[in-house]
């Protein structure tokens, strides 16, 4: 291959247009939102740049330390269900007969061509205390009653005197289902790719060689797909964390996260410096937790399972 | 008051959006040619054809987007207007707006239809002489209710705020300064006290009641008080009627304390590309009949006194439109706060918001 500065014309054209983007719509947009997150707000309109660090001061204060906190344990949660969910689920589909397999693909794809505002509404539906999955609760509760006085046991009120619908909205179980639910496919389809470049002749092997089938999972088939599962992780937990239209609707009010603060100040508190540091804030941890990732990553390579 | 939708058939999923900050609504720029006006408004706030006898009166087009709160609104103007000619903010942010210097004076000269404008109208508080503004609509704050599900309708604004009664059925409003006003309200303090202490006291007040309140509703409480979600909702006077019409069974009522009683305005932002079509509009708005078919298709008070005597007793005296008495006597008006309040204010909502 040639070298860049033999054809520096045809460098230029791929690397300009390029450059030029990240420099429009990723660095200055980012330089804007460091310089304001050291400055002070000193009117409704006007900011000053003076070079303070009191917006990063203010991150400590409690409130904003247990928002944090809870974005930071909502999202670990609902990552691990994403994982413990998405996993078998790729697996199934990974060890589906190739006709199948597009289709069950296709399946996990196909929600992404709703808008998510859209789901988020349908999942107010299905969620409410009078929504569709108390409404089946409520039905199975009825038939259960109906059977236990059908066998005489109806005075005792086993199942409760009444139906009592599940509170989902408002509490931390509805964001997690939220949170779950959308972020679902993000952990299928890396988990799916590493199972598919699998060799399976591995498996046969430990199956073959008297390790039982969890044993199997355990030391073969997990290891061996661990890139994939790490890839999966990363990938639900970075939005989980900045998640905003999830709390917002399915809290209620009730369980912000930490998005939530960062939008009221960019509008009711017009506090646009403490929205900054708080969104950079938010940054570094991601990178914190990439860097980690790319550390384990190149530690589990160098360790290799080859 | 986002979702100015009242009538069910007219209702989108514009409102919702909104609610959660997001809005789809492309500003004017660049579109601002010769004979268009582009107005910012909020949802399903103006008559049904009143844009169109613009249109056909003027040959001026109107290009009509929706935004979904105040504070967007202000937002979105803070860095210069996006092509705007005629906004419609409420009272407390038409202030905010004057304070920040991004109206532009209105011209009485060229509005001869505010003849038609109740006098009462004519010296408010948050725009002396009415330099930046003409007033549109106005309404108050209230609660709805679902008559069935109360042994007695509610009266007080300690209903929703210390009460254990409708535990697991409150809806409150998702503004922090609306919710902190009604709790000053409650404590017989003024609503625009922004004492430490009063704030304080309404934080504590909140905290301690969270666990009863179903919802801060980003203003769809309405819409949980419809489905059954919830018993009680705090509310804008016009999205209760709005459900109203569709259930007999709910019933809105203004707290003995009183309430805060907002009034939205037409204004016209510096930076406006046309500037005389946004007078025409407004003229247009205030006319009788025009401001009449307005009035009646989205039910709120309207301070056009010539429209109001061409509009049925169903709407002139229906007592949620047009409250009476010593509620209303105890009401406030909401005077702008200033920003450091506004931090304020954020502040300790953000500690109820994270509590419990």
């Amino acid at each position: 291959m040639e070298h860049y500065r033999q054809n520096l014309r045809a460098f230029a054209a791929f690397f300009v247009p390029s450059a030029g983007w990240l420099l429009v719509f990723f660095v200055v947009p980012l330089a804007i939102i460091f310089v304001y997150s050291v400055s002070e707000t000193i009117s409704l309109t006007e900011i000053k740049t003076t070079w303070t660090f009191e917006n990063y001061a203010r991150l400590l204060e409690p409130e904003i330390l247990t928002l944090f906190w809870r974005s930071l344990w909502l999202a670990g949660i609902s990552t691990v269900i994403c994982l413990c969910v998405g996993y078998p689920v790729a697996l199934v589909i990974a060890t589906a007969p190739a006709k199948v397999k597009p289709w069950l693909l296709l399946l996990i794809i196909l929600p992404f061509w709703t808008n998510l505002l859209i789901r988020t509404y349908a999942l107010l539906n299905i969620l409410g205390t009078r929504g569709r999955l108390n409404g089946l609760l409520e039905w199975i509760w009825t038939q259960g009653d109906r059977a236990l006085t059908f066998i005489g046991l109806g005075a005792y009120d086993l199942i409760g005197e009444d139906f009592e619908p599940i509170t989902f909205l408002g509490r931390w179980s509805g964001v997690i289902i939220g949170l779950v639910y959308v972020h679902l496919p993000f952990a299928i389809l890396p988990i799916y790719a590493s199972l598919e470049k699998l060799d399976r002749s591995y498996l046969e092997a430990s199956l073959d060689l008297g390790a039982g089938q969890w044993r199997t999972f355990r030391s073969i088939l997990l290891p061996m797909t661990m890139a994939g599962v790490m890839t999966a992780a990363i990938i639900t937990f970075i939005p989980m964390l900045g998640s905003f239209l999830t709390p917002a609707l399915l809290g209620r009010g009730q369980v912000d996260m930490i998005a939530n603060v960062i939008e009221r100040q960019f509008k009711g508190a017009n506090e646009l410096p403490f929205g900054s540091a708080m969104s950079l804030f938010l940054l570094y941890v991601t990178f914190i937790i990439l860097a980690i990732q790319s550390f384990a990553a190149s530690r589990g390579s160098r360790r290799g399972i080859k | 008051m986002t979702s100015r939708n009242f009538r069910p058939n007219r209702r989108s999923v514009l409102g919702g959006m909104g609610a959660v900050g997001l809005s789809f609504g492309l500003p004017g720029t660049g579109r601002a040619a010769e004979g268009t006006v582009n107005f910012y408004n909020w949802d399903t706030y103006i008559g049904e054809t009143t844009l169109a006898q613009f249109t056909d009166a003027t040959g001026v087009k109107v290009q009509y987007d929706l935004f979904a709160d105040n504070e967007e609104l202000f937002a979105k103007f803070r860095n210069g207007n996006p092509g705007y000619d005629l906004i419609v903010p409420t009272n407390d942010f038409v202030e905010r707006f004057i304070v920040a210097d991004l109206l532009e004076e209105i011209d009485h000269a060229k509005i001869p239809n505010l003849a038609n404008i109740d006098p009462a109208f004519a010296d408010p508080a948050h725009d002396p002489g009415r330099k930046y503004s003409v007033p549109y609509m106005w309404g108050t704050i209230g609660i709805g209710y679902r008559k069935s599900a109360v042994s007695t309708p509610p009266t007080s604004w300690a209903d929703l705020y210390t009460s254990e009664e409708y535990a697991g059925r409150i809806a409150l409003l998702g503004e922090p300064t609306t919710v902190f006003q009604m709790a000053f309200k409650l404590m017989g303090k003024s609503m625009n006290d922004w004492s430490d202490e009063n704030l304080a006291a309404a934080e504590a007040m909140l905290i301690a009641q969270k666990k009863n309140i179903t919802a801060f509703a980003p203003d769809n409480g309405q819409d949980l008080l419809l489905a059954g979600e919830v018993d009680l909702a705090m509310e804008w006077n016009g999205d209760v009627l709005q459900v109203m019409e569709e259930d007999d069974d709910i019933g809105y009522v203004v707290p003995k304390e009183g309430t805060m009683v907002w009034e939205d305005d037409l204004c016209i932002p510096k930076g406006a590309p046309n500037p005389d079509g946004a007078h025409a509009l407004i003229n247009h708005i205030l006319d009788a009949e025009q401001g009449a078919e307005i009035a009646d298709f989205i039910y709120y008070a309207t301070p056009n006194a010539a429209a109001r005597t061409l509009m049925d007793a169903e709407y002139t005296e229906n007592p949620a439109i047009f409250p009476a008495g010593e509620a209303m006597e105890k009401s406030e008006v909401s005077i702008f706060s200033g920003q450091e309040t506004l931090a304020k204010i954020d502040a300790a909502w953000t500690r109820v918001r994270a509590a419990g």
